[in-house]
């Protein structure tokens, strides 16, 4: 059994407030490499790491931290962690490392990640910033990969294409042809497609969200 | 939302005002099929086509009344726009996308008629010329010098079947500003290509039924003069001042005023109600500037013609120079406030 608050933070974080489509943080790079599934899935699943290691090490010191410092100290944590994460990704994916480029040291700017450990992991328990962490992480990533999938088959009628960056060449012959003999629609690719494919799914996630509402509130019986 | 006289509401209908512009195009599209050849009957009537399907789709998915919308020919004269600014006898789905762009994103995810902060024959034509580069080069020659000219049905099947039936080489042709920039890069002189694009036959005429049309818009006051000849002005002053410092890099001011889309800019797409400034003021600024970014843009771009992005830009900036812009009212201060 989870508790209500687990529960809560997990609601909050993959749909609630959802950083990609409720909070709106994170966008640069969220917007800048969103072109294909794989570079998504990594970005988000490294921008995750790090948020779990910063929310951690927050977690763990907020009472050794001095109220009146609080911002650079966190900074400082957030980099050492993106240091960390930066190093691991060189040494292990490097093909990878170099397609994102700067977005792996511009994680340490990303608002999502300082503004969980402000408003969350500086006040609550290690458990549940870590959980908050984790799932404000999958949250984004969530949105990263949806976004880089449409962007991707709009874009190029394919799918997974650069995987052999992350699993080596093997993993080449994984790529999916969604549309075969496409001819390629470079609008989804460049940062247009980013801002117009984000617009579309935050209008989905308010259409949901009112659907249910409308459900919700219409079996009132008039008197 | 009408200010006060009212007398001249019924004729200025949002109705009214469309089917005179559709008007005021006629004889430069019948022009543009005489010079080019039959293929814009084609692509008028796929752009047509799609137009009114996205439009009623968009209607139908924001549950707004069809007749009215649908029957006002705002989205007609988006449709006419758009095509007469790509080249003709493209694959049909490229018209599609662009409409789809046009009516669609443009105008409804805006709001719908009279909410589109950018122009939406513009917005189509941005997004085709980033998305496909290449086709957008396929700009048919003039009937005179192809060395085969399409007839109706073929301009048909290269819409509808593909591009497989006669070689692209056949009956296109480089657009005078791209040929002009190819040959500058390559150490030529301008006045060259700039001569020799005057001798097409019929390129002129197309520009003064353009002009023509406009005119008749001044005359019915759809349209004030304020844009057009601000607009004019700046692409002759930018020119001009470009053409005076390097003359064997830039073309003279003629060549940018018969060349691309500067006349159909100037009276028809610019001055698009809702997405040009509203004061006089603003539309002497808007034009003005839209004049200067498109001269800019032919000269150290890339794209084929500047016109669109030039306008795109200005409309970003309109409510701006609106603010900035409002004209005096009487008995009342320049900041608006009451005068003491």
């Amino acid at each position: 059994m989870i508790s209500r608050e687990a529960r809560d933070i997990i609601v909050n974080g993959l749909w609630k407030q959802n950083p990609g489509l409720v909070q709106l943080l994170g966008l640069c790079p969220l917007l800048a490499i969103s072109n294909s599934v794989v570079n998504s899935l990594s970005l988000g699943l490294a921008t995750t790491l790090v948020m779990t290691v910063a929310s951690v090490s927050v977690s763990l010191l907020r009472n050794f931290i001095p109220h009146e410092i609080r911002i650079p100290t966190f900074v400082l944590i957030i980099a050492a962690a993106v240091t960390v994460v930066d190093l691991l990704m060189n040494a292990y994916v490097h093909p990878l490392y170099l397609v994102l480029g700067v977005f792996i040291p511009l994680i340490t700017t990303n608002c999502i990640v300082l503004a969980r450990v402000e408003t969350f992991a500086s006040k609550r328990s290690t458990f549940s910033s870590v959980l908050d962490a984790v799932m404000m992480g999958l949250g984004l990533t969530l949105v990263l990969v949806v976004l880089g999938a449409l962007r991707e088959v709009g874009g190029k009628g394919t799918l997974f294409s650069g995987l052999d960056l992350a699993l080596g060449p093997a993993a080449r012959d994984w790529v999916v042809t969604v549309l075969p003999d496409y001819q390629g629609f470079l609008l989804a690719i460049l940062p247009p497609g980013a801002f117009i494919g984000l617009g579309l799914l935050i209008a989905l996630k308010n259409g949901i969200e009112a659907m249910r509402q409308a459900r919700r509130v219409q079996p009132v019986p008039a008197l | 939302m009408a200010s006060s006289p009212h007398i001249a509401l019924q004729r200025n209908s949002v109705r009214g005002v469309m089917l005179k512009v559709l008007a005021a195009l006629v004889p430069g599209i019948v022009v543009y099929a005489w010079v080019f050849g039959p293929g814009i009957w084609v692509s008028l009537l796929v752009c047509t086509a799609f137009a009114y399907f996205f439009e009623t789709l968009a209607l139908a998915m924001r549950n707004q009344p069809l007749k009215p919308f649908l029957s006002d020919g705002s989205v007609l004269v988006t449709a006419w726009l758009l095509a007469l600014s790509l080249p003709t006898m493209l694959p049909w789905w490229i018209y599609a996308v662009g409409m789809l762009f046009a009516v669609l994103v443009a105008k409804h995810l805006y709001g719908g008629l009279g909410q589109n902060l950018f122009n939406p024959a513009m917005v189509g034509y941005a997004a085709l010329i980033v998305s496909f580069p290449m086709y957008m080069n396929l700009w048919p020659a003039p009937v005179s010098v192809a060395s085969h000219a399409p007839t109706l049905q073929e301009a048909i099947d290269l819409v509808f079947a593909g591009q497989g039936a006669i070689s692209p080489d056949a009956y296109t042709t480089a657009t005078p500003m791209d040929t002009l920039r190819a040959h500058v890069r390559a150490g030529g002189e301008a006045a060259e290509v700039v001569r020799a694009s005057f001798q097409v036959i019929g390129k002129e005429a197309l520009v003064v039924t353009y002009l023509l049309g406009g005119l008749l818009l001044l005359a019915t006051r759809v349209i004030t003069w304020h844009i057009p000849v601000a607009f004019l002005a700046g692409i002759v002053a930018t020119a001009g001042v470009l053409y005076l410092l390097d003359p064997a890099r830039h073309a003279d001011p003629l060549f940018h005023l018969v060349t691309g889309s500067t006349m159909l800019g100037a009276f028809f797409i610019l001055t698009d109600p809702v997405s040009a400034s509203g004061t006089p003021r603003g539309k002497l600024i808007y034009a003005g500037l839209a004049g200067f970014i498109t001269v800019l843009i032919r000269s150290y771009g890339n794209y084929p013609d500047g016109v669109a992005f030039s306008v795109l830009l200005m409309n970003m900036a309109v409510p701006f120079i609106d603010a900035y812009t409002q004209p005096r009212v009487f008995g009342q201060t320049r900041g608006g406030r009451r005068g003491s």
